[in-house]
């Protein structure tokens, strides 16, 4: 499941590949190991067939719009725990530090005559993830102790921050109205339409750029064919996710987030030498460190990055809930998001994994964690069935490494 | 004066360097001149690593003189020696497996347009040129991970990076140590080429089989000293055996070990 897999194979003459041959180079991958997003979508199709065989509740309209809901705090803290797993590090304390910013923001904007304006709250919350970030990674690189000790100490002392800000309130009621809508309104059934079209045309037009580029390069080029089915693939389910949603109440504004999250850090770790630079200290810190690449400053950026999306993953969940409480930023928030990029594919050995990655291994865990919720189990079930859900995916992974060290691609 | 032609690359003139006690390399002469593939032998602990990284600015020399192009020169740091186009490859290549050939080769001086973007077409197209020209057609695909290439291919990548930024002169340390027959030969061939390319080649192997198929001249290296120099043409292997285990030093260090020896 590496990442270059989704970069298009050229050939080595500046020739436009057959679709035939196209074909068999992706067959050959797959079987030396390159699965690249295929058992994860083979899993969710599974997913879907069993719970909508035990519960038809599971693939309704309205349950697919909650699906989006549930799973968009989860998938932005995933996007940037991602960036510790890049370089080959973790960073437990994701679960608190986003209870922090999701606390921050509530305190902030109590309506008791001297809260906040919204978006001022809203920075000061992302301002201090920034911080948090940047407080790991000095300690990590300066200092020089194991991320996963830096990050276990966070879990323990954000956590105490969380319980600290709170107080004796106990519980905290969101009542600001734009923090709120991000989880709870859903964007007008014209305008998502409006915005489908907009993103599939921008793919199109980014893919075409591409291809007229490197004809002029004289450059090999996937079969256009390929690139036909690549856009028409997006629109197809783009369109059933607009249409689906729209059968209900729409797309939620944090769903909308979430696919602006994607866009936007994708783009910085396949297009900018910043993202280049996170791959590359993953992959071999000492060749990226002759390659005169400041290894430790790439390091705090990828842990501040992390916290930051931890701390907007929080906003995002206390939006939901409407509320913190103490408990906020436990539980599911501590582990589900490095779950979720384990099991979308990102190597915790580091140098491998995408934002899509991800993303689908969030919308996996609230998928199975939704519809055992429809079956009626208890969390207990839940926890054991995700545990067993995040071994599996492990191990497939693993399996299909082996394949790669047969073919030589370790 | 001489002409540029045959003033050489680069020049030492009695470079000497220690560690605290260790007497690493002592009042060592040694020259290189362009389209000349220069092999550096000796024993272990005969001060080859030393002198290379003395060159690519890891270590600074403590005395003796260093010309580049017959102008004396001072190397402070590894971006000193860069900057007059010296490149060094390492045993371990320092490739990142999980980047693909083209990402390789750019990595840490990637090419970007004006909205700071990686400009992967330019790379690619600009990486695929090199390794033509270096004559390195095995690998199927430049988007290829370098996990996937045999050692002989990371070889020729890990060179054609190092020749792909105007280099003067490419130090090669041991790039045959850990290949077999056919990929020896490969990574041989591509030095042959670096040398008729007009670079400056300096190659340091135990293999003195690979030497003398490849190299022009032969330095030897014992103690920290230079012992001997020859041209291939007018010396054999027995004679640099000999030189790289008995060579004759003007200076021994530590004489009574050697006595006891």
């Amino acid at each position: 499941m590496s990442t270059v897999a989704e970069q298009p194979p050229a050939p080595a003459a500046p020739a436009r590949e057959t679709v035939r041959a196209y074909a068999r180079r992706w067959l050959t991958d797959v079987k030396s190991g390159d699965l690249g997003s295929l058992p994860i979508i083979v899993g969710l199709i599974l997913i879907a067939i069993v719970f909508q065989t035990q519960n038809d509740r599971f693939l309704t309209a309205s349950n697919f719009v909650n699906l989006i809901v549930q799973t968009a705090p989860y998938a932005v803290i995933a996007m940037g725990v991602t960036f510790a797993l890049l370089l080959g590090e973790i960073d437990l304390s994701i679960g608190f530090v986003s209870g922090v910013g999701g606390v921050l923001v509530a305190l902030l904007l109590i309506p008791d005559g001297n809260e906040l304006p919204t978006a001022v709250a809203i920075a000061v919350a992302l301002a201090a993830g920034l911080g948090i970030g940047v407080l790991h990674g000095l300690i990590i690189t300066k200092v020089g102790v194991p991320s996963f000790v830096v990050t276990l100490a966070g879990l323990l002392a954000w956590n105490g921050v969380v319980l600290l800000l709170i107080g004796s309130r106990g519980t905290v009621i969101l009542q600001n109205d734009f923090v709120i809508g991000v989880a709870n309104d859903f964007m007008a059934p014209g305008m998502a339409w409006i915005l489908m079209v907009v993103c599939v045309a921008l793919y199109a037009g980014v893919l075409l750029v591409r291809l007229r580029n490197r004809e002029k390069a004289g450059l090999a080029n996937d079969p256009l064919v390929i690139i036909g089915l690549r856009i028409a693939g997006l629109a197809v389910v783009l369109a059933i996710v607009v249409a689906v949603a729209n059968q209900d109440r729409g797309i939620p504004y944090s769903g909308i987030l979430v696919g602006a999250l994607l866009l936007f850090w994708t783009y910085v770790l396949n297009r900018t030498r910043f993202g280049r630079h996170v791959y590359a200290v993953g992959g071999n810190q000492e060749a990226a460190r002759r390659a005169g690449i400041d290894v430790d400053r790439v390091k705090i950026a990828c842990f501040a990055i992390v916290s930051v999306m931890a701390v907007l993953g929080g906003i995002i969940l206390a939006s939901r809930l409407r509320s913190v409480d103490t408990n906020t930023g436990g539980g599911q928030a501590l582990l589900y998001p490095i779950a979720a990029a384990v099991i979308g594919g990102t190597s915790l050995f580091g140098g491998r994994g995408t934002m899509k990655a991800a993303l689908l291994g969030a919308i996996v865990m609230i998928s199975i964690d939704n519809g055992l919720g429809l079956l009626g189990l208890s969390s207990g079930t839940k926890f054991v069935v995700t545990g067993g859900v995040l071994l599996l995916a492990v191990t497939v992974d693993s399996i299909s490494r082996r394949g790669r060290v047969h073919s030589g691609r370790a | 004066m001489t002409t540029q032609s045959d003033t050489p690359l680069l020049e030492l003139h009695g470079v000497s360097k220690s560690f605290g006690a260790v007497q690493a390399l002592f009042e060592v002469d040694f020259h290189v001149s362009r389209g000349e593939i220069m092999a550096l032998v000796g024993d272990n602990g005969a001060g080859k690593s030393t002198l290379i990284k003395c060159i690519a600015g890891i270590h600074p020399f403590d005395s003796g003189e260093i010309r580049f192009e017959g102008e004396p020169v001072h190397i402070h740091g590894p971006k000193d020696s860069a900057r007059l186009g010296v490149e060094v490859v390492y045993q371990d290549l320092a490739l990142c497996d999980n980047l693909d050939v083209v990402q390789n080769m750019y990595l840490g001086r990637e090419q970007v347009d004006g909205a700071r973007r990686l400009n992967e077409t330019a790379m690619e197209a600009k990486a695929q040129e090199t390794l033509r020209g270096l004559s390195v057609t095995s690998m199927s695909s430049v988007r290829q991970t370098v996990a996937g290439l045999s050692g002989g291919q990371r070889q020729s990548v890990a060179v054609a990076k190092a020749v792909m930024w105007n280099s003067k002169l490419v130090i090669l340390d041991e790039p045959t140590a850990a290949l077999g027959v056919a990929q020896t030969r490969q990574v041989l061939e591509l030095v042959k080429r670096l040398g008729e390319q007009g670079l400056a080649v300096i190659l340091i192997s135990h293999n003195l089989h690979d030497i003398f198929e490849v190299a022009d001249s032969i330095t030897v290296l014992r103690l920290g000293q230079n012992v001997a120099a020859y041209k291939r043409s007018e010396t054999n292997q027995q004679q640099v055996v000999e030189a790289i285990t008995a060579g004759k030093l003007s200076k021994v260090p530590g004489q009574q070990q050697e006595a006891i020896a």
